[in-house]
């Protein structure tokens, strides 16, 4: 134990360095300004997650405990207060943010949201033979079929399903949440149709369709069929 | 090279038993050595079909597990000198396959014989797969009727994934066999035509058979088909049939209604 406390006593060092943080200026009514808080945050939700937020209060006059309620109702935004400027010290608590001075006004590098990377487009898959009655074919782009889909078969595709043949089974087409996708087929006699999950069974599929090159697609959540020619 | 080629359809009661033994004896008697296998453990019939069921003492599911040799469970038919009967058991279940055992079983009939002709029971379960895990070919028996269609379609899909053959991105050689097939409902539009039904299957038509009591009495006095009554209409399909097995080009009659006169006055139908 007394090693340890002979241990070399190493001085603390103290540097002063500056960084930029946004600061907000509420203006009354506070209740008003919250409201346009939250309109920012619906366009571009997290946005002030992780920034260090100064709050300049020289525009209104608070008391202490409207500024601890508007340091509170910050932070259930998930805006974290780093400190607070332009307000008399005595109305700070030892719990709230410290009192900052000599802000400057510096120019803030545009910090935009990172913009959400296209995915790149899922592989698609051909398939050369009829797919028999018991298969299922699964993929999470378009898949195109050269032949005859059995009654009994099923195919389940993140893009369109294009069958170069008769549909006799179920196709689901779009099931990733992609309500563009569509099926198309040159003869229609399917058990069930599906996009984006909505579906109609083949009792709904109007007769006059049946033997004839078709296509189903959405029209908001209304699947419509078609004939192709 | 010997060929292995299974008789299949997914449905039950089209004719597999029927078909296998009469394919059986046409090849035999173009002078072919045929083995007939009955993969139906515990509801064999290719025994009472080919007229051996008094003499069957061992059985495919002995030879799996070894408690006879191939030689000892083969049994030789008494009216064609190459055709041979590999019974199945009728006391265990399909339980009693295992893949190996069948495989053993299969490599060892190819050096014996031209065709192993495999009986395959109905179903998808290992009786049916099992059959044709190891076939070269396959003949799918339909009957022109919309659940054996479907079954027969569902058995495609199970030969281009099942087998050893496609696991190796080979294919399966198949071939449709029309079964039971009325020339008179087929008139009246009562039976799925021949054209929908190779529309639906997209497979090469091996033969046309006509519904007829001769199988019925073949069966009953057990014997193939083919050997009880070569000319009736069956039979003489069934010939056809195995002519194109053979890689014969033969062309494909369709059964039309025939009745002679005496029927027709009494309005009885052709049988």
């Amino acid at each position: 134990m007394d090693a340890i406390a002979k241990a070399a006593r190493q001085p603390i060092r103290m540097r002063g360095r500056s960084y930029v943080a946004f600061t907000f200026c509420p203006v009354v009514p506070i209740a008003g300004w919250l409201e346009e808080i939250d309109v920012t945050l619906g366009r571009s939700p997290g946005f002030f997650v992780g920034k260090p937020v100064v709050l300049d209060l020289s525009a209104v006059d608070l008391s202490q405990s409207a500024i601890a309620h508007l340091v509170t109702s910050l932070e259930q935004r998930n805006i974290r207060v780093l400190g607070i400027e332009g307000v008399d010290e005595a109305r700070l608590t030892t719990n709230m943010p410290p009192l900052l001075t000599g802000g400057r006004n510096c120019m803030l590098a545009a910090n935009e949201p990172k913009k959400v990377e296209a995915k790149p487009k899922p592989a698609s898959l051909l398939l050369d033979s009829p797919v028999r009655s018991g298969q299922s074919i699964f993929c999470e782009g378009d898949v195109t079929v050269l032949g005859s889909v059995g009654s009994g078969a099923e195919i389940v595709a993140g893009g369109s399903i294009h069958v170069y043949g008769a549909l006799r089974g179920r196709a689901m087409a779009g099931f990733s949440g992609n309500a563009s996708a569509r099926i198309f087929c040159q003869k229609i006699e399917a058990e069930l149709l599906a996009i984006d999950g909505y579906y109609q069974t083949a009792e709904e599929i109007d007769p006059a369709l049946r033997n004839r090159p078709a296509q189903a697609w959405l029209e908001g959540d209304i699947m419509k069929i078609t004939p192709l020619n | 090279m010997a060929k292995v080629l299974v008789v299949t359809s997914g449905k039950g009661g089209v004719g597999k038993t029927t078909t296998t033994a009469a394919l059986g004896a046409a090849l035999a008697q173009m002078g072919e050595k045929v083995v007939v296998v009955d993969f139906d453990v515990g509801l064999r019939n290719l025994d009472l079909i080919m007229g051996a069921e008094r003499r069957v003492v061992f059985d495919l599911i002995n030879v799996v597990q070894g408690v006879a040799k191939l030689s000892q469970a083969l049994i030789r038919d008494k009216r064609l000198e190459n055709l041979w009967l590999l019974p199945a058991s009728q006391t265990r279940d399909k339980d009693a396959l295992t893949d190996e055992g069948v495989k053993g079983i299969i490599d060892d009939l190819r050096t014996r014989f031209d065709w192993v002709l495999c009986d395959s029971p109905a179903g998808i379960e290992r009786g049916a797969t099992l059959a044709m895990r190891y076939a070269d070919e396959a003949v799918i028996v339909t009957n022109p009727e919309v659940s054996s269609v479907r079954d027969s379609d569902r058995i495609i899909g199970m030969l281009d994934s099942k087998t050893v053959k496609a696991e190796r991105g080979e294919r399966v050689e198949k071939h449709v066999l029309i079964t039971r097939y009325d020339p008179a409902r087929a008139a009246r539009g009562e039976m799925l035509s021949i054209d929908d039904i190779l529309e639906i299957l997209a497979t090469p038509l091996l033969g046309i058979i006509p519904e007829s009591q001769d199988v019925l009495r073949a069966s009953n006095v057990g014997s193939p088909v083919t050997l009880n009554n070569a000319a009736c209409a069956p039979a003489r399909a069934y010939a056809d049939a195995a002519r194109r097995l053979m890689g014969e080009t033969v062309a494909m009659m369709v059964p039309v209604e025939r009745k002679g006169l005496m029927d027709r006055l009494l309005g009885r139908r052709a049988a």
